[in-house]
């Protein structure tokens, strides 16, 4: 018996949040994420929830009570957005170092200064290099969904996950979601086992001062060092791929619904353009590449969803065939390019694919990003490339002149 | 005194052979801390001087659970302890969390007064060696006028002692008190109390620094003890809102018998710049902290 409701993408992540019986949930508020953690202090005060709720007074804290409920054999939550991520930087290093599942839904939202409350992706892009798994989401179903699936991954792989979605454009639209069966949620994620629990029965001192090299413990056995722990991480995440794959494909058989795993393509086999994003942006391609097609251009659409781990091969394959690949997203590494579009090249570098990428920074601070001008854009990428434009970095609908 | 002494808990948690530097005043305080606080008992701590006593992994000179954290999150990593342990029915535990007056007084400030205001069930100990000694003696909130520190190291500290006990007393917490490891028997008392009580707990620790107050390691014990004597430290602790005097302190209010702050600076190098007028405003100071304690424990 399925359960459809029409809720928004917050709502979509506090249920997600739910059916996963997570125990201690930790919040501060900020704009456009507040409501997933409200919906959740709801339940928990009426009951509906058996979950510690601790209101901190701030981001940092938010995310340490994540770290040390975890590493008390918890299975913890948070939300936020923008600068409340921002705030958890140091944390969110913490976490990853101290490899704890944790699950947070990052509500993208630019960063100041100045201020702006409203939509990119600036914030999570700006935690890349965090250790932390970040996927995007294109809707409301799939952050539900996306929820769910991170648990599983984060703890079967030992790596925190950031569940990322559009503010406003989907944290407060509202669209038709199933929520999945709570016993079937129940079968699907096994409860959380911490590699290393701290409890008195056990004492040992996590997290310590820890030297370049490596260093033998009171028995004698060589124990690693400060890289070798790095390394580890890296290995993690590297390795976390096939088990997103994997999950996603068992959600896929045990729900329905099958969001693509590392990435997802839209008309790709024929394309003679690849139109890539991450997010709403990369769901606004989609119909981009019918109006596309509608004019004759064989538009195709490669949604990026998760970041990091980055799928390099997946991303190999799907572009391999491509004549063109313009890149659309909502952020901007100053002095360089768009993140993605960074990755993307790096990735098909050494493959032999030599082709042209267009890279459009989009919609930044909320600015409207509509699929016809997306369509523009790429037509006027295949001139310049037509022309011998290999590469190209365009602020799309921005005043560039000083 | 020494049957005093026989119901101090015989088990040793701090380890020989730790890190800390000679004569560590911190080091001294510890042993009785963790004696009161014994077994179920979680520890939090930040990056402090009390990270560098803990060990270098794989080994710890600690044999109570320890869970590191970042030098602004001490309280909310407590926090966290207690809201994962409550969820996971652990409530037998007690979580303290233990940060020098860096952690405490100035970047832990927002997350000890968060915690204590929800009325986290924990204990907040603050090891108060009035500097960031762990980074090599730099002026802190707790650094007393007229010390010279590395970032005040021409004009000494132009400021006064911020007062801690009185922000934590403005939260309504059950318990506060403070210790000197000079004192150890009142401090086992106050750490042994304080475990029993429920809601947030706040000790300080007045922790003489032999190389950071620059005095030879051997006078620790004495230093300490002379801070009491002078009323630079005052021993007392505040129950459910009624302030008491204790051990030594206790004695120098009924007795009155306080001595000049001089003879406590006058015997570290970090005051050797000190102005008279410094000296002056120091002794008002203490006189004037002296005189509410009075007017408080007679209330």
């Amino acid at each position: 018996m399925s359960d459809v409701r029409i809720m928004t993408g917050n709502q979509a992540a506090a249920y997600g949040v739910k059916l996963c019986k997570v125990q201690v949930v930790s919040a501060y508020p900020i704009t456009p994420s507040t409501s997933v953690t409200e919906t959740i202090a709801n339940w928990v005060e009426r009951g509906e929830l058996k979950a510690e709720y601790v209101r901190v007074e701030s981001e940092h804290s938010v995310m340490t009570v994540c770290v040390a409920a975890s590493t008390v054999g918890a299975r913890t939550f948070t939300s936020t957005s923008s600068h409340g991520l921002l705030y958890m930087h140091e944390q969110l290093h913490w976490a990853a170092g101290s490899r704890l599942p944790i699950v947070l839904a990052c509500v993208n939202r630019g960063v100041g200064a100045p201020w702006s409350i409203f939509n990119d992706q600036q914030d999570s892009i700006a935690q890349r290099d965090t250790g932390w798994i970040q996927i995007y989401c294109r809707d409301n179903q799939e952050i539900i969904d996306t929820v769910i699936q991170a648990y599983r991954i984060a703890e079967q792989v030992y790596c925190p996950v950031m569940v990322c979605y559009d503010g406003f454009v989907l944290s407060h639209t509202m669209m038709p979601v199933e929520i999945p069966d709570a016993d079937k949620v129940g079968e699907f994620l096994p409860p959380y086992k911490p590699h290393t629990i701290l409890s008195p029965e056990d004492p040992r001192n996590i997290n310590p001062v820890i030297f370049p090299w490596q260093r033998r413990d009171a028995e004698g056995v060589l124990r690693d060092g400060y890289m070798d722990m790095r390394w580890k991480l890296q290995h993690a995440l590297e390795g976390s791929r096939n088990v997103i794959v994997e999950v996603c494909r068992e959600y896929a058989e045990r729900f329905g619904r099958d969001h693509g795993g590392m990435l997802w393509t839209y008309k790709a086999d024929d394309a003679e353009v690849l139109l890539a994003g991450m997010g709403s942006i990369a769901t606004e391609a989609t119909t981009a590449a019918d109006l596309l097609r509608e004019g004759g251009i064989r538009a195709g659409v490669v949604g990026v969803r998760v970041y990091r781990p980055f799928p390099r091969a997946e991303v190999r394959e799907a572009f391999h065939k491509a004549p063109a690949i313009v890149v659309f997203e909502k952020d901007i590494s100053y002095g360089y390019e768009g993140a993605l579009s960074a990755d993307i090249k790096a990735a098909l570098y050494g493959t032999g694919i030599q082709t042209p990428v267009h890279n459009y920074i989009a919609g930044l601070g909320g600015r409207d990003v509509k699929a016809n001008e997306l369509a523009e854009a790429v037509r006027s990428s295949l001139a310049a490339i037509a022309g011998g434009n290999r590469e190209q970095q365009t602020w799309l609908n921005c005043v560039t002149e000083l | 005194m020494p049957e005093k002494l026989f119901k101090v808990h015989k088990e040793e948690y701090m380890l020989p052979g730790n890190r800390a530097c000679a004569g560590c005043g911190l080091s001294l305080a510890y042993r009785y801390v963790l004696k009161a606080l014994r077994e179920n008992t979680i520890l939090t701590i930040p990056a402090s001087c009390l990270t560098v006593l803990h060990g270098l992994y794989p080994t710890t000179s600690v044999a109570i659970p320890s869970l590191n954290c970042t030098f602004a999150s001490t309280a909310a990593s407590a926090s966290g302890l207690v809201a994962g342990l409550a969820a996971m029915n652990r409530s037998d535990i007690t979580v303290v969390a233990i940060a020098g007056d860096g952690g405490t007084y100035d970047i832990g400030i927002q997350a000890l007064s968060g915690a204590a205001e929800r009325g986290t069930d924990f204990i907040f100990v603050c090891y108060d060696n009035e500097g960031y000694m762990n980074t090599g003696t730099q002026r802190s909130s707790a650094t007393p006028m007229g010390a010279l520190t590395t970032t005040t190291p021409v004009l000494t500290k132009q400021q006064n002692k911020k007062d801690m006990m009185k922000i934590m007393e403005g939260h309504d917490i059950p318990f506060l008190a403070t210790t000197s490891p000079s004192f150890p028997i009142d401090l086992y008392d106050k750490f042994v109390k304080a475990k029993r009580i429920k809601g947030t707990r706040y000790l300080q620790i007045a922790t003489p620094c032999p190389p950071g107050w620059v005095f030879a390691p051997k006078d620790t014990v004495k230093i300490g003890r002379l801070a009491v004597e002078t009323g630079i430290v005052v021993l007392y602790e505040i129950e459910n809102g009624k302030f008491r005097f204790t051990g030594r302190s206790k004695t120098l209010a009924e007795k009155g018998t306080r001595a000049p702050v001089i003879q406590f600076v006058e015997r570290q190098g970090r005051f050797k710049k000190m102005s008279l007028e410094q000296l002056g405003q120091l002794q008002r100071w203490v006189d004037h902290k002296w005189a509410e304690c009075l007017k408080r424990a007679e209330v």
